[in-house]
């Protein structure tokens, strides 16, 4: 392992039934830094955090946690490790019948013995850092999405954790909701220290608070490094995906048999 | 040909796989270290849900059927003169056949259709991912305490039905039909064997509930995580434990009385 990096992915292969998903990929992800983590829609930008959080097990090669082997933990260990990890999922993923104090509360009062005033003043402490300490007692079905995904945010940095996964943060996001995000994310990383994976398709947002990218392409790494040198990068499958344009290496359409076959 | 064994092939291994998958899943779900604290309050919480929220249609339907029982006893009955015969027959219907039998297809419809649309849509909404992430193992937190409580509650809500359906069949018997009040709980209290009776209602009770219990979390637990998938879940875990149980009541019957 090198001494920088906190994630370690080599040489994974992973299909869906009959559907090659990665062939071969290998990634760093850096401690301490923001990556990013780009590509195409169907690519598998969530299914590389699921691996990383042992979710899902590959059908080949390596996948390393500060060290350790994701794929060879025991179920009991598999649950140790992530209690260093957080993890904020596209929906959110609240616990419904709780409400918002309880949910940012959750992980204190199944990981730890504290008692119910110093988790009191944490959960308040969390979410007055996302800015959401007003809604302490209201339950997630009262929440706007993106109030929800601050929740859900609190909550994953609630046993602060050593690196942190956003799972598509930004979607859906008014102006106002994903620059606050945006600084968030920024902010959590260099107060922390954390070790921090954004997957997004808000591109040039995204590669404005990350320190390394990570682009997915055709079941493999089709770039990695700083997002100053992809943004300069002349590789064709890059500067299709950084300019939208329909043409190029990065296939629009689903593998299928061709049209003329098709309709006749 | 061919295509319709090959049909038949996959079928069965996938019906077999997916015995194999539930049988882990309770295993894991049931057995190991845990917090006894924690999970029995999260039992506990669970029994009012599946089993004090069920209390009314069972109830309801334990009267109804028990005067039915009368009323159809009383007609037959009355041809043979045996009328003071009722107590007995409602009784041994009730704890020897109906009583297990209906409750559980009650549970299963009430109960077991809730449990896994519940946890069908915690896991479409990303919640039980979202408890792995956090540490927690969504089989014990989840599947386990719902587990436990389907099978604490279905004996004794099968009790409460018996109790509750001999009652409707003296309502009927003595107080409607006039059949003599003494000889209906007496002829009842006689015939009715603690053991042979009861006892072996309650062990079908408690298989019913293992059974249907499982097949509800089960199907919550691996459904397709979207809308379509829940309600295809929800519908197989009332055929399959509606069929489970009737299936599972002529074996246990077989062997309790049959003399096999």
């Amino acid at each position: 392992m090198t001494a920088s990096a906190f994630v370690e992915i080599e040489d994974v292969g992973f299909r869906r039934d009959r559907r090659v998903i990665y062939d071969g990929l290998n990634a760093t992800v850096p401690r301490g830094k923001i990556t990013a983590i780009v590509g195409p829609s169907g690519t598998g930008k969530t299914t590389l955090l699921r691996l990383i959080g042992g979710q899902l097990k590959p059908e080949s090669g390596d996948v390393r946690v500060d060290g350790v082997s994701v794929q060879s933990l025991k179920r009991a260990e598999l649950f140790q490790l992530r209690k260093r990890m957080g993890m904020l999922f596209q929906s959110g993923a609240l616990f419904a019948e709780l409400s918002v104090f309880e949910n940012v509360a959750f992980p204190l009062r199944v990981h730890t013995d504290l008692d119910d005033e110093l988790i009191r003043l944490i959960v308040l402490m969390k979410l007055e850092a996302v800015g959401l300490r007003g809604a302490v007692d209201l339950v997630p079905s009262e929440l706007s999405g993106g109030m929800q995904r601050r929740v859900a945010l609190a909550r994953a940095i609630a046993l602060d954790p050593e690196m942190i996964m956003y799972d598509e943060p930004f979607a859906g996001q008014d102006p106002i909701g994903l620059g606050v995000l945006l600084s968030l994310v920024k902010q959590l990383n260099q107060a922390l220290g954390l070790t921090s994976l954004v997957v997004s398709h808000d591109l040039q947002e995204t590669l404005s608070i990350a320190d390394h990218v990570i682009m997915i392409a055709n079941n493999r790494v089709a770039f990695e490094g700083s997002p100053a040198v992809m943004q300069s990068s002349n590789d064709p499958l890059v500067q299709q995906f950084l300019h939208g344009s329909p043409d190029g290496p990065v296939r629009f359409h689903f593998p299928a048999p061709a049209l003329e076959d098709a309709l006749s | 040909m061919i295509d319709w064994i090959a049909g038949v092939g996959r079928s069965t291994l996938s019906q077999v796989s997916d015995l194999g998958r539930a049988s882990l899943m309770l295993m894991q779900a049931i057995f190991g270290r845990s917090n006894v604290g924690v999970y029995g309050r999260l039992t506990v919480d669970q029994i009012y849900a599946v089993g004090v929220l069920s209390l009314s249609i069972i109830i309801v339907s334990g009267l109804f059927i028990g005067m039915v029982l009368g009323l159809q006893g009383y007609t037959i009955l009355t041809d043979y003169g045996s009328e003071q015969a009722l107590g007995q027959m409602v009784a041994l219907s009730l704890t020897r056949e109906l009583g297990p039998v209906v409750t559980a297809l009650l549970f299963a419809g009430r109960a077991g259709s809730a449990l896994t649309a519940e946890i069908g849509l915690m896991k479409a909404t990303e919640q039980l991912a979202s408890l792995e992430m956090i540490g927690v193992d969504p089989l014990r937190r989840v599947v386990a305490p719902r587990f436990w409580a389907g099978v604490i509650s279905l004996p004794i809500l099968s009790l409460i039905f018996v109790s509750v359906g001999c009652l409707g069949g003296a309502l009927v018997g003595v107080s409607w039909l006039g059949v003599d009040s003494g000889s209906f709980w007496a002829n009842m209290q006689a015939s009715v064997d603690f053991f042979d009776d009861v006892f072996n209602g309650m062990i079908k009770s408690v298989v019913f509930a293992i059974v249907v219990t499982w097949i509800a979390v089960y199907q919550g637990y691996d459904l397709v995580p979207t809308s379509e998938g829940i309600a295809r879940a929800t519908t197989k875990t009332v055929v399959y434990a509606s069929l489970a149980v009737l299936g599972l009541d002529f074996f246990l019957t077989a062997v309790m009385f049959g003399e096999i």
